[in-house]
């Protein structure tokens, strides 16, 4: 079986620092790994090889030294990168991120499973995994928590909901986005670290996929960012010190007004 | 090259750096003194065009001349349902939606897919829907990501909503995103402000980015219609009046929409987990502080008085103390309780992130150097031990009188 899995490099931390002179926002040195939740999909991928056979294809679209979170993938099992990078995807948005993504599977041979993280720690949105699913037209299974099933055209996965799971059947080729719930990532051997320096990683760019410039990255994105600011700081309030003698008391009094505040 | 969407003018750029200072996103750097921007970190958020004194970076608007937008009439809000009842960040979509509505002068529709859902659609227009289109079938009983993106999309090309709002819940982010990629819609995710501009009439669409430490507003100026998820809790339910009307427009739809390549076989409840904490008015979470598994039973038994829920910060999740469900957080919940109470939680940032927007925060932690202090309205130095169960013991009393 052939699966395919979508990650993005994002910054590590996500504590960007205000410049109170500029109002601006201030990012230092700050590190790119693999988006945390993408973790999650590359090992499930390769769980899903050992398990059926085949290989697993990482893509990834980004500038040139995304690069990195492809041979992090090949470091835990995946076979194989392609970076998709070119500077006619900047300025996407998730519609023009998800049409990128599905040029590229497109032009992958016999795609089983794809897989995406649930979503990305710096945007933060979920529309990707399914925007590629419906550029495809394939179906989806979001959230997926555990892989009960999966047989030659056919999966079945749990979707995790607010309230608790379902247990949803689909056939294949589908498109799958994890949540953490799903397995435990494992570190590099050290086999993968070597095989991980080795590899060629190929770029694809608009041309080469074939892309419609119209839906490529600033034109093609239906969404503007307009402006940017630093949300107000919620400033510390009250402090209580003392042993639970004191303090008990002192609270109780305090959530009768917050619940009568709340409540009114 | 020359189409790239920001560009340095050479020419004019003296090399002074305001540009790289302005960036927030570190996406200039220089280069044999020339500012050089790197189009794939660059977000185009514009910062640095009034930051260059010498009028030295140009950004281009982009290329879709602003069509006629005169057929995108309405306000639309998908009515999430399961199993029959209306999930209430649907009542909080109406709220939005029509404040929304009434500054454009348009009508509030809401969307229902269900089976024997025309109780709930009149409970749309007591909630201010002027009109429900209503799609009641057998087979949309429950959720469906294809069936229900196909027909939403066929009706979303039809009727031409001008907006379009759906609840940032699991459904609503899964249905959403096939939608828009359909109908080739702009979509904002995880709205926490949503207004009119006066002049463009364009929807101001306001999201947390980076967990919570930017905000940033999000324009669909060139296409319609405009969609959006909102979280829940964020906007006031709209209240109810029975007296209002409006019209139930039962929809026909073609059976092939139906159609769908994935199948819900069981859904199984969390047996632990009664109060989903992102609706949950009152949460009680622990942390790493809690030490053990069993210790949670303090914050249970609080819960339980309170009738809210257990949370948890990923340090307990992590170490397997309580399920994944209870996570709080970037990579869990985001919730936003009237009352938050945080037992033995540092607070870092990606706790922060998904717990900050709480009425009031109390915080309870020995280490009077705790970040969690920084965002509490309430904050106790002192041992959990000590104070949950006598605080448990106290409520019981005040609120058995």
């Amino acid at each position: 079986m052939h699966f395919v899995v979508c990650i993005k490099q994002v910054p590590e931390k996500n504590d960007v620092k205000i410049n109170p002179e500029t109002n601006t926002l201030m990012r230092e040195g700050v590190e790119s790994i693999v988006n945390p939740f993408d973790a999650y999909a590359i090992e499930e991928s390769v769980r899903l090889k050992e398990r059926m056979g085949g290989k697993v294809t990482a893509i990834t679209m980004g500038p040139p030294q995304a690069e990195a979170v492809l041979r992090e993938a090949i470091s835990v099992g995946v076979d194989e990168g392609i970076l998709i990078s070119d500077r006619a995807f900047a300025g996407s948005d998730t519609y023009a991120t998800s049409y990128t993504l599905a040029q590229a599977i497109k032009k992958l041979d016999d795609v089983d499973v794809i897989l995406c993280g649930k979503q990305a720690s710096d945007g933060d949105t979920a529309q990707v995994g399914p925007g590629i699913a419906t550029h495809l037209d394939l179906p989806q299974i979001t959230y997926v928590r555990k892989i009960e099933e999966i047989e030659e055209g056919r999966i079945v996965g749990e979707r995790l909901l607010e309230t608790g799971y379902e247990v949803i059947e689909s056939s294949l080729p589908c498109l799958l986005t994890v949540v953490k719930e799903i397995n435990e990532p494992r570190l590099p051997s050290l086999k993968g670290k070597m095989a991980a320096k080795r590899a060629e990683i190929p770029v694809w760019t608009a041309e080469s996929m074939e892309c419609d410039p119209t839906y490529l990255g600033l034109d093609g994105s239906p969404t503007k960012v307009d402006t940017i600011f630093t949300p107000p700081p919620r400033g510390g309030g009250e402090i209580l010190t003392g042993d639970a003698d004191e303090i008990v008391p002192q609270l109780i009094e305090k959530l009768k007004e917050l619940v009568v505040g709340a409540a009114s | 090259m020359s189409n790239d969407p920001i560009k340095v003018i050479d020419e004019a750029c003296v090399g002074c750096q305001l540009c790289v200072k302005a960036c927030p996103f570190g996406a200039i750097e220089m280069d044999e003194k020339l500012a050089v921007i790197d189009l794939t970190t660059c977000t185009l958020c514009g910062a640095c065009v009034p930051a260059c004194k010498f009028d030295a970076i140009e950004m281009r608007q982009s290329e879709k001349a602003q069509a006629d937008f005169s057929a995108y009439q309405d306000v639309w809000v998908f009515a999430e349902q399961d199993d029959g009842v209306i999930q209430s960040v649907t009542y909080e979509l109406l709220g939005e939606g029509r404040q929304l509505a009434d500054d454009l002068g348009m009508h509030l529709c809401a969307v229902l897919l269900g089976s024997n859902v025309s109780e709930q659609a009149n409970e749309l227009i007591s909630r201010g829907a002027e009109k429900v289109y209503m799609v009641d079938q057998p087979e949309l009983t429950h959720f469906q990501d294809e069936p229900y993106a196909a027909i939403i999309s066929d009706m979303v090309k039809r009727h031409k909503p001008n907006i379009f709002l759906c609840g940032a819940t699991t459904i609503g982010r899964s249905v959403i995103s096939r939608i828009a990629v359909e109908t080739g819609a702009g979509l904002t995710a995880d709205c926490t402000g949503l207004a009119i501009d006066p002049g463009t009439k364009n929807l101001m669409q306001t999201r947390p980015a980076f967990g919570g430490n930017i905000m940033a507003t999000i324009l669909t100026p060139n296409t319609r219609p405009q969609m959006a998820t909102v979280r829940h809790k964020v906007f006031k339910e709209a209240e109810v009046d029975p007296s209002r009307t409006g019209d139930v427009v039962p929809v026909d739809i073609d059976k092939a929409l139906l159609a769908s390549r994935t199948k819900r076989l069981t859904f199984v409840p969390e047996e632990d987990n009664i109060i989903n904490i992102a609706e949950a008015d009152f949460i009680i979470s622990g942390g790493r502080g809690m030490g053990k598994p069993e210790n949670f039973d303090i914050l249970h038994e609080l819960a339980e008085v309170l009738g809210g829920g257990v949370g948890a910060s990923r340090a307990a999740v992590d170490a397997d103390w309580i399920p994944y469900s209870h996570q709080v957080g970037q990579t869990g919940k985001t919730v936003c309780p009237k009352i938050y109470i945080a037992c033995g939680i540092s607070g870092q940032i990606q706790h922060l992130a998904g717990m900050s927007a709480s009425d009031v925060i109390i915080a309870i932690n020995k280490d009077p150097d705790a970040p969690i202090f920084s965002v509490a309205t309430l904050g106790i130095v002192g041992d959990v031990f000590e104070i949950v169960p006598r605080l448990t013991a106290e409520l019981r009393k005040v609120l058995g009188e």
